[in-house]
């Protein structure tokens, strides 16, 4: 009974039926269902470091159907998910049992680098794996209630420099995140004491936007895509984009942080690493899917339907920007006090 | 126009053939994988995602098929929990307090049957609601910061003593290993890591499927183990199927409240159905028991948590509807399925998207019809899972609660946990500790040390942001009252007596 379970799982992760055997096949059928392991050798796989649904699930798929259509890949892409410590599990699974494997590749974003920076990897971090380029991305932003008496950026930051602690912000992630990093750096930048910033985390961006209509906080952190639908509506003024160049669709009209005089990007990149010691071509040949599949209709229109801009960077451009993203955060996480 | 031509004209669209079929489709799934501990609605809805988009479904019919399942699966929940005492998701777990003694009095028919009853109760109540209250319920959960859910789930321990099972000292100290429990993992504000000992897997806690399976599910497999060593009978008996007019009646009062509270509860961002459950059961039990009869089997504390759940799930539409904010991690998923689809919940998804709004309420209506059709003539052979012999039952609860374990995180290390917790539920059933209090500690710690923390933070530290505001002041008011009164009751039984 228990082959036909791990039968589709591998010899690594079975099915955990091995320590009770049991006789009605019906569990062997609902243990297929549960599996989500990769099978060794054949296609190429997208490893989602979340649950289905979530961000780096939907960067997978995304990737999965645009290699489909265009045919850059042998035959189907599987999707993997391997949720579990906000990516820790999967990296520590591609550094130590997928070495050396070309046929992945696995999702990541600024929140990887940033508890890679942080140390949150236990003992891993970030040259263990090789980092292959990003192809979306979202932007930062800084928004305030429609009724907020300040009119740009300039005049938020001058009342915020005057009284630190006069402002509250909210945002998605933790202490240490990614909504409170771009917000430190803009305080930094702004001449705000980064230590006299009040931040209040909550359970993603929707919960933190609610915080703001409710007028708990004065300040919102987020991304462009969480607050679009908002600003249609009226319910929400975005002073900034913390974007290189001004962002289209319903925040066109919002001027960049540089446009103001800070300068401040906060790029929420969504791309891939693949496991270490990947055949040089093996790597090279990847950029190259990615560049394809990048530029081609298909991901424009996967582009649409998740919102996200265009962004192109992999090889050498993409691991040195890594590399530089890892030390800033890390430089600030240690001035903050987050890490020792 | 009025919301009713409105909704008629959803009605229009729910009744399409296709969309019919999708309603039906949808509640089948729903209540197929809310049957299976583990497996749950969101993976139902990720794995048929990328199906959706590829086939190019209309917006209306995809959310149709989708919130089918997401409501049908609160149906399906029930039914492991009362026939096994496998409770799949936190939400069902208040619905084993008085299900498996049901089941275990032969009375196993009646309980899937109100509990039924009870989901389309709530279910169907909380559309009315739904259709009537929206733009008002959602501006009243803005009201809503941190003190206010602090002081929310203060009122929902409150309801602790309901669960106690006779000794509340064993109550306490069954939510402080609960509480304990929920510390393990990174720290909600900070990130820093708690209890973990370095390990990764515990990074992100401990997982609710893992501890209440390993609490029920496995220690019930230890337990009849046991019993059938000691030569007690080899199946439980399944009795009488069919629900009596009067069992009906009985428990219609607490259908209603359940569906109230659930509802309300619902529609807090966060707070969503396993909270108001345990409030449901609370205030069913405070209002109603009077023969001391509750977590001994009685109806009707299948019949308030169910339709709290049911109730709750549709309310926890309304946030992810009208402000685009996503109550619960299903709902989270439905958010993206809707952005997908090119439908931006919203403010501004009643203009926009009227067809989608509408027929999915609508098609709401139908499915909860369907489901209940589905269910009652259903309970006939679910029961027969009971007249299974205990060689096969026993192996195959533990079977079924290590494929919903593994559904999880697909980790070997979670089996272990669950394991080593179906040990301790063995050991706290043994000395009469109670287990529910347990996952109300283990659901309610992390809510209320995040929002006090978040409290604290927007307040500067000060605690009395806590009073600040006359709702959450109103709130530690009945948190108050429901601590006083069986106090009062108490005391009016001294002085009668």
């Amino acid at each position: 009974m228990s082959d036909v379970a791990a039968e589709p799982c591998n010899r690594r992760r079975r099915c955990g039926m091995g320590r009770f055997r049991m006789p009605a096949a019906l569990f062997g059928v609902l243990a297929l269902a549960g599996c989500e392991e990769p099978r060794q050798g054949g296609g190429w796989e997208c490893v989602a470091p979340a649950a289905a649904g979530g961000g780096w699930d939907l960067t997978c798929r995304a990737l999965a159907r645009t290699l489909q259509e265009l045919g850059l890949a042998p035959g189907m892409v599987r999707v993997v998910n391997i949720p579990g410590a906000g990516g820790g599990i999967a990296y520590a699974n591609a550094v130590a049992q997928r070495r050396g494997d070309g046929n992945v590749v696995v999702a990541a974003s600024p929140a990887t680098v940033l508890r890679l920076a942080q140390g949150q990897f236990a003992h891993l971090v970030e040259t263990d794996v090789r980092w292959l380029g990003a192809i979306a991305t979202d932007h930062g932003v800084v928004a305030v209630s429609p009724d907020a008496p300040w009119e740009d950026l300039d005049a938020l930051l001058s009342a915020w420099r005057a009284d630190p602690g006069s402002l509250t912000v909210s945002g998605g992630s933790a202490v240490g995140g990614q909504d409170h990093m771009k917000m430190l750096l803009l305080a930094r930048e702004a001449g705000v004491d980064p230590l006299a910033v009040r931040y209040v985390p909550f359970d993603g961006g929707g919960e933190a936007m609610t915080a703001l209509l409710g007028g708990f906080v004065q300040l919102f952190s987020g991304d462009v895509t969480q607050v679009e639908a908002q600003v249609e509506a009226g319910n929400l003024r975005v002073l900034a984009v913390l974007a290189p160049e001004r962002v289209g669709g319903a925040l066109a009209a919002v001027p960049t942080a540089r446009e103001a005089g800070y300068e401040v990007d906060w790029v929420t990149w969504r791309g891939f690493y693949v496991p270490p010691d990947v055949p040089e071509e093996r790597y090279q040949a990847w950029i190259e899917t990615l560049r394809e599949a990048a530029g081609s209709e298909a991901w424009a229109r996967e582009l649409e339907r998740t919102r996200l801009d265009p962004y192109f960077l992999a090889g050498p451009e993409f691991e040195a920007f890594v590399e530089a993203q890892v030390r800033e955060f890390r430089a600030l996480s240690r001035s903050m006090g987050l890490i020792p | 126009m009025s919301s009713f031509s409105l909704l008629l004209e959803g009605f229009a669209v729910a009744l399409r053939p296709l969309n019919l079929a999708f309603a039906l489709g949808g509640v089948g799934v729903g209540t197929v994988v809310g049957m299976l501990p583990g497996i749950g609605p969101i993976n139902a809805i990720a794995i048929l995602l990328p199906v959706i988009f590829a086939v190019g479904l209309p917006a209306e019919s995809a959310l149709i098929l989708l919130a089918g399942i997401y409501y049908g699966s609160q149906y399906g929940n029930s039914i492991s929990t009362i026939l096994l005492n496998v409770p799949g998701t936190t939400s069902s777990v208040v619905t084993a307090i008085d299900g498996y003694p049901l089941t275990q009095q032969g009375k196993a028919g009646p309980a899937l049957a109100t509990a039924a009853i009870a989901s389309f109760v709530g279910g169907t109540l909380s559309i009315f609601g739904l259709v009537l209250l929206a733009p008002l319920l959602a501006s009243w959960a803005l009201r809503f910061g941190p003190a206010e859910y602090v002081a929310l789930m203060a009122l929902a321990f409150a309801a602790l003593s309901s669960f106690s099972g006779g000794s509340f000292p064993k109550a306490l100290v069954a939510t402080g290993v609960g509480l304990l429990l929920a510390s393990v993992g990174l720290d909600p504000n900070s990130s820093v890591a708690r209890f973990t000992f370095g390990e990764l897997r515990l990074l992100d806690g401990l997982d609710f499927v893992v501890v209440t399976i390993g609490l029920f599910a496995i220690s019930e497999v230890f337990l009849l183990l046991e019993r059938t060593g000691a030569g007690e009978a080899a199946a439980t008996r399944v009795g009488r199927v069919g629900l009596t007019m009067k069992e009906l009646a009985f428990s219609g009062w607490s259908m209603l409240r359940g569906s109230v509270i659930g509802f309300l509860m619902g529609v807090l961002p966060g707070a969503g159905g396993t909270v108001s459950t345990f409030v449901a059961y609370g205030a069913e039990q405070r209002i109603s028991d009077r023969e001391g009869t509750f977590g001994k089997g009685d109806l009707r504390g299948v019949a308030a948590p169910e339709a709290a759940n049911n109730a709750a799930a549709t309310g926890a539409l309304i946030p992810l509807l009208t402000l685009g904010v996503p109550g619960s991690a299903t709902t989270a998923v439905l958010l993206g399925a809707l952005m997908g689809l090119n439908v931006t919940p919203g403010p501004l998804l009643l203009e926009r998207n009227p067809e989608v709004f509408w027929g999915l309420v609508a098609s709401m209506y139908i499915g909860n019809l369907f489901l209940l059709a589905l269910n009652l003539p259903l309970v006939r052979v679910f029961v027969r899972v009971l007249s299974v012999p205990r060689w096969i039952l026993v192996p195959g609860i533990a079977a079924l609660g290590c494929v919903a374990v593994y559904a999880v995180n697909g980790s070997v290390f979670d089996l272990f946990l669950m394991v080593g917790f179906g040990v301790a539920g063995y050991g706290f059933r043994k000395v009469g500790i109670p287990l529910a209090p347990v996952i109300l500690g283990l659901v309610l710690g992390p809510l209320m040390e995040k929002n006090l923390r978040r409290a604290l933070a927007l307040g500067g530290g000060d605690w009395s942001v806590l009073v600040s505001s006359p709702l959450a002041v109103g709130i530690w008011g009945v948190t108050l009252a429901v601590l006083a009164l069986p106090l009062v009751g108490a005391m009016r039984a001294r002085r009668q007596g």
